[in-house]
This record gives C-alpha cells, sequence and structure tokens, in this order.
C-alpha cells in the first residue's frame, strides 16, 4: 500500500486514472483503501429533471447509481436508494443554492454539488462540497489563456453533534488542477498537480452549519491556490532555474 | 459495488501485468525511474514480469531522457541517445572516440572500447563536428552550472533536454538548424506538481569553414535557448494573475470574501426571478 501512494506521488498528475486503476488491478484487495485515499478527477452527469449537471462521487452514489442533488433522483433509477433525512436534506438544498453563487463569485463558471449524509457512528453528520471548472477557452475559461484547464475541488467535512451551541468540523480539501498554454513563439507550458490539506475548527451553531462550512471551505480554498501558485510552482521554478540560469542575451542589440 | 469487484478478482495474465509495469516505468518522472521502479516492485510481486517489463522500458527512458553515464575509468561521459547508439546497449562518444557499454536496468556505463573505423565520421564531417563540439563546450560550461544535481531529498526533481539537428546542404550552402528544447519539474513534498514544457524553433546560417559555421552555430543554439529561458520566465510570471484566474479567482467577482452571514439574500433573489420567468 505504501509503496502504491509512493508510485501516486511520482506519475504524473495527469495520469492520476489510468495509474490508479492499473494499482486496483494489481492490488485487488487494497481497492478500497486505493479508492479512498487517492482523489480522481470529478465526473458530472446531467440531470434530466432540472437540466443541470451534477458532480459525481462517492457520496452520492448507491449501487451503480448517483442521486442528483437538484431533483434529489438517481441517475439510473434506483428501487430503495439511500437519502439524507428531511431536515438534512432542506439544508443540501440550500447549501447547493448558496455555493453556486459563491463558485460563480469566484470561478466565474464551473459545476458544483453538495451532499449530505448522516453520520451513523456519531451524532453529527458529514458534508461533501464538489467544484468542478473547465478552464480551458474552449469551455469556461473567460479570459481564454489555456488551451486546456482543469480544477477540481473536494470538500469533505465531518460535523460533530452540537454541544452547548458549539459544533467541531474537521475539513479534508483536495484540489487537483491542470493547465496548458500553447503559443507559436514559446511552445506548450503545462503544469499539473494536486494537493490535499485538512482544516479543524469548533465554531457556534448560532452561525449555522452552512455559513461555519462555507467560512471553512472559502479560507482552505484561498490557501490551496496560493500555496500551489507560491510554493509549489515556484518550486518547479526554483528547479529548472538551477539547471540553466537565465543570462542576458549576448548584447547584440547594442550594434547599430 | 467494491465488494462485486472482489468477488470477480481475476488474474491478470503475465502480458497485461508486463504492460501496466512497463506503462508506471515510462512515465517515471526524470531522473525518478529507480524509485518508480522499487515501488513498483514491491506492488508487482512477480519478479520476473518486473524483470521483462525493465528491459524494455529502461533502454527506451533512458534513450528519450537522453542520460548521460560516467565511463567506468573517469575519463569522459557517454550520452545515452538514438543519436549515439551503436546497439542497444552499445554507445558512441565521438569526444573520445571511444563506446561504451551501458547497463540499462542499473543506469550504468560498464565498459568501454576503442570506437571502429567503421563507427566514426568521415576527416571530413569529424572537422566540422570537432569544431562545433568545441564551441558548443565552450557554450554549456557558461551556461549550465556543472553540477546540476537532482536532490530528491528536497522532493524536487528536474531536467532540461535540448537536441538540436544541425544539416549542412552542401549544394544550397546553407546550414538548417531545428531544435527541440524538453523542460521538466516535479515537486512533490506534500503533494505532486509537475511542469512539462517544450518548444521547438528552426534557424540556419551560411556554409563557411569549419571554425566559421560552428562559431555561429553555437550562436545560434545560445539565442534560441536564452529567448526559451525568458519566454519561460513569461509563463511564470504571467500565472498569478492571467493563466490562473481562469481556473480560480483569488478574490470573487465582487472584490470581497462570500457574505456567508447573509446568504438568504441569494435564495429570495432566486425566487424572485423564478416568479418573475427571468431565470438564465
Amino acid at each position: 500500500m505504501e509503496a502504491a501512494l509512493g508510485l501516486m506521488r511520482r506519475i504524473p498528475p495527469k495520469h492520476t486514472e489510468a495509474a490508479l486503476s492499473a494499482l486496483v488491478s494489481l492490488l485487488p484487495s487494497y481497492s478500497s483503501d486505493l479508492l479512498s485515499q487517492v482523489d480522481q478527477p470529478l465526473q458530472v452527469l446531467c440531470d434530466v429533471d432540472s437540466a443541470k449537471e451534477f458532480i459525481l462521487c462517492d457520496y452520492n452514489r448507491d449501487a451503480d447509481s448517483y442521486r442528483s442533488p437538484w431533483s434529489n433522483k438517481y441517475h439510473p433509477p434506483l428501487e430503495g436508494g439511500l437519502y439524507p433525512s428531511p431536515e438534512l436534506r432542506t439544508l443540501e438544498i440550500e447549501a447547493n443554492e448558496v455555493f453556486s453563487v459563491y463558485r460563480d463569485q469566484y470561478y466565474e463558471g464551473g459545476t458544483s454539488s453538495v451532499y449530505l449524509w448522516e453520520d451513523d457512528e456519531k451524532e453529527g453528520f458529514l458534508a461533501c462540497f464538489l467544484i468542478k471548472k473547465d478552464g480551458s477557452k474552449y469551455a469556461h475559461g473567460v479570459r481564454g489563456y489555456l488551451n486546456e484547464g482543469g480544477w477540481d475541488a473536494i470538500h469533505l467535512i465531518e460535523v460533530g453533534p452540537e454541544v452547548e451551541g458549539m459544533a467541531d468540523y474537521c475539513l479534508t480539501s483536495t484540489v487537483m488542477l491542470s493547465m496548458t498554454t500553447d503559443h507559436e513563439n514559446s511552445g506548450t507550458f503545462s503544469l499539473s498537480g494536486s494537493i490535499r490539506r485538512q482544516m479543524k475548527a469548533e465554531l457556534s451553531v448560532a452561525d449555522g452549519h452552512l455559513a461555519n462550512m462555507g467560512k471553512l471551505i472559502e479560507e482552505i480554498e484561498g490557501k490551496l491556490r496560493y500555496s500551489l501558485d507560491q510554493v509549489y510552482f515556484g518550486k518547479t521554478k526554483e528547479m529548472i532555474w538551477t539547471l540553466r540560469p537565465p543570462t542576458e542575451l549576448p548584447s547584440t542589440r547594442l550594434l547599430p | 459495488m467494491a465488494d462485486e469487484e472482489e468477488h470477480q478478482e481475476t488474474e491478470l495474465s503475465d502480458n497485461q501485468k508486463i504492460d501496466i509495469a512497463k506503462w508506471f516505468l515510462l512515465n517515471s518522472p526524470p531522473g525518478e525511474i529507480q524509485y518508480v521502479a522499487k515501488d513498483l516492485r514491491s506492488v508487482l510481486r512477480d519478479d520476473n514480469a518486473y524483470q521483462m517489463a525493465a528491459s524494455e522500458a529502461f533502454p527506451f527512458y533512458n534513450k528519450t531522457h537522453i542520460i548521460s553515464l560516467q565511463f567506468p575509468d573517469r575519463s569522459g561521459d557517454v550520452l545515452v541517445s538514438s543519436f549515439s547508439e551503436i546497439s542497444e546497449d552499445e554507445y558512441l562518444d565521438p569526444r573520445t572516440a571511444q563506446v561504451g557499454k551501458i547497463d540499462h536496468v542499473k543506469q550504468i556505463c560498464t565498459d568501454i572500447r576503442p570506437a571502429k573505423d567503421e563507427e566514426l565520421p568521415t576527416p571530413y564531417i569529424e572537422e566540422y563536428r570537432c569544431a562545433l563540439d568545441a564551441e558548443v563546450c565552450k557554450y554549456v560550461a557558461e551556461a549550465y552550472p556543472k553540477a546540476t544535481r537532482l536532490s530528491p531529498q528536497n522532493f524536487c526533481n528536474g531536467s532540461w533536454r535540448s537536441i538540436w539537428n544541425i544539416e549542412f546542404m552542401d549544394e544550397l550552402q546553407t546550414v538548417e538548424v531545428r531544435g527541440k528544447m524538453q523542460v521538466g519539474a516535479h515537486y512533490f513534498e506534500e503533494g505532486n506538481v509537475q511542469l512539462e514544457a517544450q518548444h521547438e524553433c528552426k534557424d540556419s546560417t551560411m556554409f563557411q569553414s569549419p571554425d566559421d559555421s560552428s562559431f555561429s552555430l553555437a550562436n545560434i543554439i545560445r539565442h534560441h535557448e536564452t529567448e526559451y529561458m525568458s519566454s519561460l520566465e513569461t509563463s511564470y510570471s504571467n500565472l498569478p494573475d492571467s493563466t490562473f484566474k481562469d481556473l480560480r479567482r483569488k478574490l470573487p467577482v465582487t472584490r470581497t470574501l462570500f457574505p456567508w452571514h447573509n446568504t438568504m439574500q441569494f435564495s429570495l433573489t432566486r425566487d424572485i426571478t423564478k416568479e418573475l420567468g427571468i431565470e438564465k
């Protein structure tokens, strides 16, 4: 298992799906461990009833069907599928609406889905907030810089039971991204990667679960974006600058 | 679903295992194939399949990544590439006119022998090669620091490869130059982020004496590689505010943090737009 995760840290992020399915076929007895520890690029389906796209993940899956957060129906239809309790469903509907607005403000496009379900072991509940954005100039890249570009974010939140007006929130977030630019005079330039971080907080329930979860997500997304941009991309640049330090072109420009 | 899959579990055929193993080896980031090989062996748990895959994948990887190996007597280095290939495990170093015998999987040069006459260029061509080699060596020494070390302990790896194809056209009295630069970097401390960049370019110069041709060819290479460096600089500096912004903005379009304390407005506006039938 450790070796399998070691391989996943080295294989180019754009090949994550292929590498994971190869590992699952080599190590079938570890398949559920692998699938839960390695995040894969998100897939979407169209909810025919509401004519909206929704994101697929393990948390809205039952057998081979996926529940849409918009119509609350399984695709393809499923007899006796699992549903959140009416109270959680009410919060889920609100979370999906508000999170769409959040997503539009930060991503200027893309798709988002929120799923809630009861925590069988503890008294609290679990929530999964998902965002998928295709930022290529052929999709939702409003500025048109990217020939290819994807951002997939997965935020899994465990919410503890309310104790004296407070609740514990534990957030695990993964971002997977890829972006490629292609220009005639500079060639192709492609960065891809994934990082995962955790964050915990004890917050007052008076502000509402949705506001609490939302603030945590907004904070961690900002941090993830910052460290990808400043730390991770910066390290790759540092590496290349060590290999070949930039030099000035010889002074041909100075000649008359 | 996971349970069903486990019941249906069928053994992979040897060929499937070999194919998977080759795929992992060939997709190793620059300088990391040995680490991938080590993890792969323990995942595969089948040494025959591993050996088969390694014997096919390593030579291909070594040639594509143009690895440089030191002669056993440290008298020089040999580049493993399709251009210097004499046989699958023998590569020519034209500078010392020696042939290195390579162990692809261990990535070492095990033996050297003097090159045979038929393995070397004719004296006429050698005169150009030698002059060009001297000029390019000068350029490489000034542009690339000697110790290009890989530092896996710092969770960082990278490689720069340039291939310059130079065609001397007798009849036209010109020299055509085609360059291909490939750059890769990998940073994997608590994550896995990789850069892949490449660029191709063309140029030409006059067919002159060996010394004059070499001088202008080295200048052409210096010029294009320096220009490519500055275009990489531009790509990096465009990231935060333009390129990356098409994936996710730093701040919302409203330029203030999201109003989580007051989200009722969104549900209300939605209800109104629905009632008025002006929903998008």
